[in-house]
């Protein structure tokens, strides 16, 4: 999902989370059995799986068994040996690194675009449109193309090889994406509650918080969870804005486990099945959630 | 939309001051619009990274544009871009049909379709490696001859092994967008069809894909200007090679700013990116958009 969030997208109509099965008494395929669908989805679980199950297994090998055994074989010997080594190659500063990066970069993102959706969607004043659509803009830019001069910025402003220089372009390349979706949701606030609690005598600000908030807080778990697989993916800011081990992040680690293992096959896929488990966990226990929040504004 | 209509206190205020987009479009402008505008600042200029940011003229861009690595990166763009599309693009929109039906088995399948979504595309390229060498991967696992070839370090072949390998990490994606555009369908509409006595196929061209237009309009806009940011992915597999064959634009750009230090030629094609990319959104934004605008107001 690297990539993803730095995609430019199309205005999208507003997306609810696209979660539940709306299952439908009478779909196609209900009338009779579909062989010729059923073996292509078998053939393209086949597809997935393979490359996944060799992960797996190969970092159970230890490096005799892996020249010596069939590849597609389980191991005769299973071993947690290479991830002992991995864990043991300050895996957990670099899991640490990417957690702090992601949490930094998330939350103070969903915080400005918040604020910014607010005020597109209820306010009316010229500049607030030219906002808006600039941000559009920004959508259909491939917004990569400016790593040099972010490369240029970072290292005047002495941030290269921090975290900071990492959060820092993240959360401008959140906003867009965010700014479209929460104001999607936000204009299905109904107008009346808005109304109902300015005569109360509400000033915007805390309409904000205790009116809109509440009332898309879906939207705002959505893109969350968008950004953050973004950022946890990232690899392109780290590469250029990022140097020592101190500042690695995990699929910078995992290309520089690369090079530092080398041979070590099996102890480079221990570290792909390390730095993949967080995820794991989330989608096994949100799956709903989580497969919303990659779609965040391109379904339908 | 929300007009202010009612008590006249109310007809005096303007809504929410526009200061609460402020800090979004601040960060936004700091590290996307002035990196925009720098990224063609510094193509008329020579700078290797670390030194004094000279003015050079158009040398930048006579270096750029006669060098033939830059026609066969563009041509290797577009190729990628034709063929990811063609292979991704049936395969999504089938699998998106395929798990949006109410079965359990295909429910089933589809928790495992979505698995390579939580890989990051430094751990995807990483496998891949590993699986497709000819001696310890695949092709030895399962005694195919055919699949134990070189697949990386031949430069006919490496193209469309790249292809494969976009079309493994990101057809889950855009199967996650289909499905969502499916279950969106009216139910009735395939009840009303099969009382016509309309067939599995028919009802596919006749009422899925019409109703899915707008879905396949993002997707694909995704899946085109997207295909301008498979940077991590490619960079990991193959680092462009062998030679210049999966040298895309991207790519080509990192490798002339950080490998050979010469920042103002890179800039040259981060501009040619921004171009194309805005080039590709504005014209798929045409060919389906205008209609797509309007019902989005509608829905809004």
């Amino acid at each position: 999902m690297a990539s993803l969030t730095q995609l430019p997208v199309p205005p999208s109509a507003p997306v609810r989370p696209a979660v539940g099965p709306r299952s439908r008494t009478k779909g196609p395929g209900r009338t009779r059995p579909n062989f010729l669908a059923g073996l292509g989805g078998w053939l393209w679980l086949a597809i997935i799986i393979v490359p996944v199950y060799y992960v797996v297994v190969t970092s159970l090998k230890n490096q005799a068994g892996f020249f010596a055994s069939n590849p597609m074989m389980p191991p005769t010997e299973p071993t947690l040996d290479n991830y002992k080594l991995v864990l043991e190659n300050d895996f957990a500063k670099y899991f640490a690194n990417s957690l702090i990066v992601t949490v930094g970069s998330v939350i103070p993102a969903l915080l400005v675009s918040f604020m910014a959706a607010y005020a597109i969607v209820r306010g009316k004043s010229k500049f607030l449109n030219w906002t808006n659509n600039l941000f559009l803009l920004g959508l259909a830019i491939p917004l990569h193309a400016t790593i040099i001069p972010i490369y240029w910025m970072i290292t005047r402003a002495h941030l290269y090889d921090t975290l900071l220089a990492l959060i820092l372009p993240s959360i401008a390349f959140a906003i867009p994406i965010s700014v479209l979706i929460l104001s999607n949701f936000m204009r299905d606030v109904p107008n009346e509650l808005f109304e109902s609690m300015r005569l109360d005598g509400c000033s915007d600000w805390s309409m904000m918080w205790h009116l809109a908030l509440p009332m898309t807080k879906p939207a705002v778990v959505t893109v969350g969870i968008y950004n953050a697989l973004g950022v946890w993916n990232g690899f392109l800011f780290p590469l250029i804005l990022t140097q020592s081990p101190e500042t690695r992040v995990l699929p910078l680690s995992l290309w520089t486990f690369q090079g530092e293992f080398s041979v070590n096959i099996p102890a480079v896929l221990a570290a792909v099945v390390l730095a993949t488990l967080p995820l794991l966990v989330v989608y096994v226990v949100a799956r709903r959630q989580l497969l919303s929040g990659l779609t965040a504004g391109f379904s339908k | 939309m929300s007009t202010t209509s009612g008590s006249s206190r109310r007809a005096l205020q303007t809504g929410p001051s526009g200061w609460l987009a402020a800090p979004a479009l601040a960060f936004f402008a700091l590290f996307a619009i002035i990196p925009l505008f720098g990224v063609l600042f510094l193509s008329f200029t020579s700078w290797d990274g670390l030194g004094e940011i000279k003015m050079d003229g158009l040398s930048s861009w006579t270096t750029v544009l006669t060098d033939p690595v830059t026609g066969n990166a563009l041509l290797v763009t577009a190729k990628i871009m034709f063929f990811s599309f063609i292979v991704q693009a049936p395969i999504s929109l089938l699998l998106g049909v395929f798990t949006a039906a109410g079965q359990k088995y295909r429910a089933a399948l589809a928790v495992l379709y979505f698995v390579p979504l939580l890989l990051s595309s430094a751990a995807v390229a990483i496998a891949f490696k590993a699986l497709l060498d000819p001696n310890f991967g695949l092709g030895a696992g399962l005694g195919l001859p055919f699949l134990a070839q070189d697949w990386l370090g031949d430069s006919d072949l490496v193209l469309f092994v790249v292809v494969f390998v976009i079309a493994w990490q990101f057809v889950p994606f855009h199967t996650l967008i289909y499905q969502g555009g499916v279950r969106q369908i009216p139910a009735s509409l395939y009840e009303a069809a099969q009382i016509d006595g309309a067939g599995r196929v028919q009802q596919f061209f006749n009422i899925t894909l019409p109703q899915m237009k707008y879905t396949i309009i993002t997707s694909s806009t995704l899946m085109v200007v997207g295909s301008l940011a498979y940077f991590d992915l490619v960079f990991v597999l193959t680092g462009g090679g062998p030679g210049y064959a999966t040298r895309l634009l991207p790519l080509h750009m990192y490798l002339t700013g950080f490998k050979a230090n010469d920042m103002g030629a890179a800039s040259a094609l981060g501009v040619m990116l921004v171009v194309i990319g805005l080039a590709l959104a504005l014209l798929l934004q045409r060919l389906g958009g205008k209609n797509r605008n309007a019902s989005q107001m509608e829905g809004a």
